[in-house]
């Protein structure tokens, strides 16, 4: 797919064009072969929808080809480890990264191969809040009485969400150690069984993303949204800040570089992510998702929160 | 009804028959690339479905799935490799066929099953759809439990030598399973402190290197013989009456597999893997000559068939109507669905019904399709690999492998297991072990696993969490079954040595 090798005379006319646009130097020689555009995930989530439909925008912005891979395994830790041992920093190699899972797993396990701050981080693109759903026909009607409940019947009451000490997880203690619930917390294999265990009443209420929630429609109700402000998309569900509890966060996900790429191109890469979001909003939106734009010094403090809000959870 | 008729109608077009003929047509030959799989297949189709429409979209995924279902059969019969997991089942009857001079027989009855299966998944996926996702909406952790413990039952009648030596390859399975970062709890587990080894064994890799390597270092040793012993090459062509009339004289057998078929697709996160081996052991076990399979006997060829094939709608029961994906390329058409603002469930059959229906109807189009696609598609694979010296098949055959390993998971990593796991399949198989009962044990440990794990923690308020285990009635008729299974397995067996 890759067109490295040119005839002497298209490398003659190329160096001439090449000369001729000069103009604004640098940004002229990147991106100069294919991106590669990894994902630590199975085809068929978020991340790799997300990544489908950037694939065509990236390819006619940049004028070259870009290979999405997936590289699934570990909860994406296997592909983590792997670019930040062997990509090279050049700009042509930039991996999805996903929070607060970048920022679990290291503290969570010593083999995990990759560090938190290994990155460059491109921009983290999307935000996911997480949501409190039961079921439709479910006794709990707000999210007050589920804390009663829990209160009252400790650990009787099953939370399901998406793995061990993932974003779902943390912030099923995190409402635990705020509500003085008692609640049971019990991991699934990722999102994709979590509507089979609700609507089946295997478990009491999940704890997931916002686009779960819209996805089910009037199949479950969504109790509370860890978000800032209401989502346009769930306008009758209230925020659990509005309820009493600080409680925001959810999955974020992003794109980074290998440690030590040009500031140029990472910037680069930065202001197109941004641009095909708001192409994508029209898409993504109504799913559920929230478009950001959080780049720079932005998107490492960024980490140092999650890690203020969940690293003791972590280290337990 | 009318919406049965507007649906058709919008399938029926020139350009939709051409995107299923086109689908069906290259699901084939990447199902029949061992370590090509369906998930793999509908992820790289993603980017060309964004240019259409949603129906065009889910059309052509919907071929691509059967396609590739279907064309796992091919390698599963010619060189016993199984192209994808849902064919393991088929080599054990299709490839002896084939060393017998029958490979011809063996593909036009396995297109045939196909088709039977493929149709009969989608007339269940028209009219049975509800009710079919209430039952599946019963299998929680418990019931998954049971459902393993039921599966790694199969190991007693899988075994073609001793049942000895299929419950340690069994064991093997299971223990090869817990490599990597454990299902609930999120430890690493024998990973010995070395990172790329967090993302465990796949069970393709296992597939690969425990099937399709051993058989290749069987062809290098004996040659051309591994793959037609007799003279039987060049046999005149497709016998479609006969293979029509091998397929349908056995209706129970196909009723059976098909049901069976159908019932595990509904399982979430059972998966295709196990359908065919469930209905080939079903097979066996109902017919009179049992000791006639794994040599040959077409019985087994169309258990397995037809009920993998009956999974390909099969598991859009749950993804249709739940959003639950079933099996893994169920999650990318539930991707794609989302993306174009479909949302699973019942209004997507009472406010986009056109659509919903006529992604059903395509399935079985792309179904009937598999008949001229795979006799021209079929002819084509076995010339090759049979007009082919084996000294250029069975290293091409060996990059194939090894650049579909790679593919998987883009892991060199695992190219070096699965090569790793080939020369140890050939090893224990000359020690007389089967691969499938390890194969079994992989898939079936973790989903055992995971359901005692969830259910024990679903019961921390009880005084013995355990009994969770027992409590609902579909797992009380899994345990019956389990051990009812057991009961059948070893009694015969005392029986014989009476006499």
């Amino acid at each position: 797919m890759t067109k490295t090798k040119l005839t002497p005379f298209a490398s003659l006319l190329g160096a001439v064009a090449g000369l001729a646009l000069a103009a604004p130097a640098f940004a002229q020689d990147f991106p100069s072969r294919a991106i590669e555009y990894i994902i630590p995930f199975n085809p068929g989530g978020e991340s790799d929808i997300t990544a489908r439909m950037q694939e065509p925008m990236m390819e006619e912005a940049l004028g070259v080809g870009v290979n999405v891979r997936h590289q699934p395994g570990g909860g994406g830790a296997v592909a983590w480890a792997e670019f930040q041992g062997n990509a090279e920093p050049d700009g042509h190699e930039i991996i999805g990264i996903n929070l607060p899972h970048i920022v679990g797993q290291p503290i969570q396990r010593a083999d995990s191969g990759y560090t938190t701050d290994g990155f460059d981080i491109i921009t983290w693109f999307h935000f996911t809040p997480h949501v409190l759903v039961v079921r439709a026909d479910s006794q709990f009607q707000t999210l007050e009485d589920v804390v009663n409940f829990a209160k009252e019947n400790p650990q009787s009451l099953t939370v399901g969400g998406s793995g061990t000490f993932s974003g779902n997880h943390l912030e099923t203690l995190r409402m635990e150690q705020l509500t003085e619930a008692d609640v049971t917390y019990i991991p699934f294999t990722g999102t994709g069984p979590l509507p089979a265990a609700i609507l089946g009443g295997h478990v009491g209420a999940v704890i997931s993303n916002s686009t779960l929630a819209v996805q089910m429609g009037d199949d479950v109700r969504t109790l509370a949204v860890a978000s800032e402000e209401r989502l346009n998309v769930l306008p009758d569900t209230p925020t659990f800040r509005e309820l009493g509890y600080d409680i925001v966060g959810g999955t974020y996900r992003g794109v980074a570089a290998p440690k030590g790429t040009p500031a140029d191109r990472v910037e680069m890469l930065a202001d197109l992510f941004t641009e095909m979001n708001t192409t994508m909003a029209e898409r993504q939106v109504p799913m559920g998702f929230q478009m950001t734009d959080i780049r720079g010094q932005a998107a490492v403090d960024l980490l140092a929160r999650l890690r203020d809000q969940y690293g003791d959870f972590l280290t337990q | 009804m009318d919406v049965l008729i507007a649906a058709a109608l919008a399938v029926l077009q020139p350009h939709m028959l051409l995107i299923v003929l086109l689908g069906v047509t290259a699901g084939l030959f990447v199902g029949a690339l061992p370590g090509l799989t369906a998930t793999m297949a509908l992820a790289l189709m993603l980017p060309f479905t964004f240019a259409m429409d949603a129906l065009e979209g889910l059309v052509a995924l919907g071929a691509v799935y059967m396609g590739t279902i279907y064309g796992g059969a091919f390698t599963a019969i010619l060189i016993n490799t199984p192209g994808t997991p849902s064919s393991i089942a088929t080599t054990f009857d299709g490839h002896p066929m084939a060393k017998q001079g029958r490979a011809l027989e063996a593909i036009s009855i396995a297109t045939i099953a196909s088709v039977v299966g493929g149709v009969v998944g989608v007339v269940f996926l028209l009219l049975a759809a509800p009710p079919l996702a209430q039952l599946a909406l019963k299998f929680g952790p418990s019931e998954m439990f049971w459902v393993a413990i039921l599966g790694l039952t199969l190991i007693g009648s899988l075994s073609t030598g001793s049942v000895l030596k299929g419950l340690l390859g069994g064991a093997l399975g299971l223990l090869i399973g817990t490599i990597g970062i454990s299902p609930i709890g999120g430890e690493s587990r024998f990973t010995f402190g070395w990172p790329p080894l967090q993302a465990g064994i796949s069970l393709i890799v296992a597939l690969i290197g425990l099937f399709v390597i051993p058989e290749l270092l069987n062809m290098m040793r004996q040659g051309r013989a591994a793959i037609d012993s007799t003279a039987g090459l060049g046999d005149g062509g497709f016998r479609f009456g006969g293979a029509m009339r091998t397929v349908f004289s056995k209706p129970v057998n196909l009723i059976r597999s098909c049901l069976i078929g159908q019932i595990i697709a509904i399982i979430p996160g059972a998966g295709g893997s196990i359908t065919s081996l469930v209905a080939y052991n079903e097979a066996k076990r109902g017919s009179d000559d049992p000791d006639s399979f794994g040599k040959g006997n077409p019985e087994g060829l169309v258990a397995s068939e037809s009920s993998n094939n009956v999974m390909v709608a099969g598991s859009m029961v749950p993804l249709l109507t739940l959003g639950i994906p079933g099996a893994p390329p169920d999650a990318v058409i539930l991707g794609v669905m989302l993306l174009h603002g479909l949302r699973p469930g019942l209004e997507l059959f009472s406010e986009t019904g056109v659509l919903a229906n006529g992604f059903i109807i395509s399935m079985g189009l792309a179904a009937l399709m598999l008949i001229p696609v795979g006799l021209l598609g079929g002819r084509l694979i076995y010339q090759v690999i049979m007009r082919t010296p084996h000294y250029f098949l069975v290293p091409t055959i060996l990059v194939i492998t090894m650049l579909g390993t790679y593919a998987l998971r883009n892991n060199l990593v695992d190219v070096a297991l699965m090569l790793g796991l080939g020369v140890v399949g050939f090893g224990i198989r000359g020690l007389g072990l089967d691969a499938a009962p390890i194969v079994l044990g992989l898939i079936l440990g973790t989903i055992a696993e995971q359901g005692y794990v969830q259910t024990i923690l679903g019961g921390m308020a009880m005084d013995i969490p355990q009994l969770r285990l027992l409590e609902n009635t579909l797992s009380q008729i899994l345990i019956v079954l389990t051990v009812a299974v057991i009961g059948w397995t070893a009694w015969p067996r005392k029986h014989r040595r009476k006499e």
